[in-house]
């Protein structure tokens, strides 16, 4: 049987006994005494079911790809690599390797930091250098997708490479992937991320083998692979194909809403105003604003139609200069008549309350309502640059891009190859951060751009990309999973009718068939480490959560940090895991009282075994966390070895 | 591609290129705005006759042009629009800001 038949074989058994069992948990096993954990346990069972369905979807059709055609000669290409505060040797260890890569290409540093000793080091060895225009002064930076726009519009190779700082690539890296651009549909080719700063055990779960093969060539098969940030390679024409279309709506979306604002204000303020000649203009302004939305109710493009408006604002503003010219021609006069009678100006109070009076001049009238009246233009002045090609709405990226190209029908690859070696994060906090920032970014990804709704996605994508943001709301349910067999082992209370006969024939089936598919699937690849951080770190999803939620409907600031790579330590770790260690101590206390509770006869045994099992199975989760604080880097558990 | 920046009367230019309209060839035409806004003609016209292709990043850079055009109150026309061109317009959405007239004179008056 081939892998693949075996893989579907398998995910259809998992899933016909998993929604047997789901089914069953909710039609006949539900405690409905105890109906606050046993509706939340259902309720997490549930999401967990459809988390692992879809991943037998992303299964049914993980793509192993053939070796792509080489490339065709003369395709020109720059590599352009990310920086903003890494070391500048770090730096240029990545540029060198870089320039040696072997098809014909451009080499950049994008410095967000505008280093001079990173300048000087570039254009020394020959390597090109971009700073942000001075554009970006004063203007939203849009951190790494903003660095990479700012690079798109200063570069002009067909192709861009896209390398994080830390990531040195292979000198093959191009000859492998820029043959799979013969097709003119394919937008992205992403190869692996593998870090070479990891010892065996990984005790940070810093790769991640899974992604970056099964479930990546699965989203493949479904021309839903996504770009990762980094080493990948993405066509400049299907980027600023995306910027346009992203100039265009955010355009349309921007001046209609000025223009509807407009006219309330102006109504408001022509009524408000005194002067008859004040009155008049706010009122042909207001005239102006309405005819515009008229205009693009009928399909007149924005260009001809803002236009027109900004001239008419112009006229209006011209009749009220005339105004206001008047009127200081007057009010000099009134000043030279208080002249005394040699000839010298009295500066009292009244003479300079006049002069101070500038805010009763018509002018002023349309000064209130100038900034959004100048928000009815097609420049999007209020950005550095009208096109923006890597998307902007999440702090990550490269997701939101990727989903954007797919709904305009581009293609992407996933090529399982490694073909550069970065370095991961050396310590509990920095690896919490970088993870934290994942989460806060696909998660606001999906608030903005829901996979569901966005429309020209295929039905497969939008699965592949649900997928994705489902897993991230494991925390919610890590909670119940944690605090149900507490409740159990220490008060008895039960979530279930029983832990009878009908429960193990339903779940064990079900729990074998799922660890064989993960079995099978995974290959002898480590992904245990993967399986305990999803439910480790369940406080850093739901704090991703909830801090992306504030961010996408209230607003509220992300506290966004940039992930080191250096090596940082912090004694304070152990205060970043507090929740992790307490959770651990409870289970820990709630196995004895459990079993005395059991012997005593105050809970029956069947259930008493299953949660502590249950417990068994937390801790061992948990015990990650424990072994991430012990870590001390790379260099260090090298040096233990003796080849430090 | 190559470039003909003519200065007219009234704070108006035309911008003649002739060839194919690439990321290749996208800072000069960005450049030749710049230049036209500068001299005191942001009212710029691009007479696309001559361009059999454009690709997004040359659509890019009249976005780009159109910006620099706006601030000094003027403008970004485009004129000659081929089956190419019109094509690149309809894919990016763009021609839902810009409307592509049939002859330069029509994109200074603006009708």
């Amino acid at each position: 049987m081939s892998r693949l038949l075996t893989i579907r074989v398998l995910v259809a058994l998992t899933l016909a006994l998993g929604w047997t069992y789901v089914g069953w948990r909710w039609s006949a096993s539900l405690n409905l005494a105890a109906w606050w954990i046993a509706v939340p346990l259902v309720v997490a069972e549930t999401y967990s079911l459809i988390d692992v369905t879809l991943f037998g979807v992303t299964m049914w059709r993980a793509r192993e790809r053939p070796a792509p055609p080489p490339p065709a000669p003369g395709t020109t290409v720059d590599v352009l690599i990310t920086t903003y505060d890494e070391p500048v040797d770090l730096v240029m260890r990545t540029a060198l390797a870089a320039q040696r890569i072997r098809y014909p290409h451009t080499t950049w540093v994008l410095d967000d930091g505008a280093r001079p000793a990173l300048r000087d080091a570039a254009l020394a060895a020959g390597i090109g250098y971009v700073v942000r225009s001075p554009d970006w002064e004063g203007r939203p930076r849009h951190a790494k997708a903003g660095n990479l726009n700012n690079a798109l519009l200063a570069t002009d190779g067909e192709l861009v490479l896209v390398l994080d700082a830390d990531q040195v690539p292979d000198p093959a890296i191009l000859d492998r992937t820029v043959g799979y651009f013969d097709d003119p549909r394919v937008a992205i080719v992403q190869t692996p991320q593998v870090f070479d700063n990891v010892p065996v055990e990984d005790p940070l779960g810093s790769q991640a083998p899974l992604f970056y093969g099964p479930i990546m060539q699965g989203k493949d098969g479904w021309n839903a692979a996504f770009f990762c940030g980094s080493n990948a390679v993405l066509r400049r024409d299907a980027l600023m194909q995306l910027g346009l279309v992203g100039y265009v709506d955010a355009s349309r979306l921007a001046v209609r809403r000025a223009l509807r604002t407009a006219r309330t204000v102006l109504a408001r303020a022509a009524r408000g105003a005194a002067d008859p000649t004040v009155a008049e203009a706010l009122t042909s302004v207001r005239g102006a604003a309405t005819h515009a939305l008229r205009r693009l109710d009928t399909g007149d493009p924005l260009g001809p139609v803002t236009y027109e408006f900004q001239r008419a604002v112009d006229a209006a503003s011209g009749t009220l200069v005339d105004a206001d010219v008047a009127r200081m021609r007057a009010d000099l006069a009134q000043i030279a008549d208080l002249r005394d009678a040699d000839g010298t100006l009295p500066l009292d109070e009244s003479v300079l309350t006049r002069l101070a009076a500038r805010d009763w001049s018509p002018l002023g009238a349309l000064e209130s309502v100038r900034d959004l009246l100048r928000a009815v233009d097609v420049d999007r002045h209020d950005e550095a640059q009208a096109v923006q090609p890597v998307a902007t709405v999440s702090v990550t990226e490269d997701m939101a891009t990727a989903m954007a190209l797919h709904a305009l029908g581009w293609r992407t690859v996933y090529h399982h190859e490694t073909l550069a070696h970065g370095l991961a994060p050396e310590d509990l906090p920095t690896m919490l951060t970088q993870r934290l920032r994942w989460a806060q970014g696909t998660i606001q990804t999906m608030l903005r751009r829901n996979p569901l709704r966005v429309p020209g996605l295929t039905a497969g994508q939008r699965l592949m990309y649900s997928a994705t943001m489902w897993s991230y709301l494991s925390g919610f349910t890590a909670v119940v999973y944690l605090v149900a067999p507490v409740l159990f082992l220490f008060f008895g209370v039960m979530p279930v009718t029983a832990w009878s006969a009908d429960f193990f024939a339903r779940f064990v089936p079900f729990l074998v068939a799922s660890q064989l598919l993960f079995l099978v699937v995974a290959r002898g690849l480590t992904t245990w480490r993967g399986q305990q951080y999803a439910l480790a770190l369940f406080p850093v999803w739901i704090r991703a959560c909830v801090t992306a939620a504030a961010n996408v409907w209230w607003g509220r600031p992300l506290e966004f940090a940039v992930t080191r790579k250096d090596g940082r330590s912090s004694a304070v770790a152990w205060r970043r895991v507090l929740p992790q260690l307490v959770a651990t101590v409870v289970l820990v206390v709630a196995v004895p009282v459990g079993l005395a509770r059991a012997a005593l006869g105050l809970s029956a045994w069947s259930g008493t075994l299953v949660n502590v099992a249950w417990v068994g199975y937390d801790l061992v989760v948990l015990g990650v966390v424990v072994q991430a604080l012990r870590y001390r880097g790379y260099r260090a558990t090298a040096a233990t070895e003796g080849d430090g | 591609m190559d470039l003909d920046l003519e200065l007219r009367g009234d704070r108006t230019a035309v911008l003649r290129i002739t060839g194919r309209l690439t990321m290749v060839g996208a800072g000069d035409v960005r450049a030749a705005v710049d230049r036209a806004v500068t001299a005191g003609h942001p009212l710029v016209v691009v007479d696309l006759t001559d361009v059999p292709f454009m690709d997004s990043s040359g659509l890019g850079a009249l976005v780009g042009g159109l910006r620099a055009t706006r601030a000094a109150q003027g403008d970004l026309r485009i004129a000659g629009v081929g089956e190419q061109v019109r094509t690149v317009l309809e894919l990016t959405t763009v021609d839902r800001v810009l409307r592509p007239y049939a002859h330069v004179d029509d994109a200074l008056r603006g009708e």
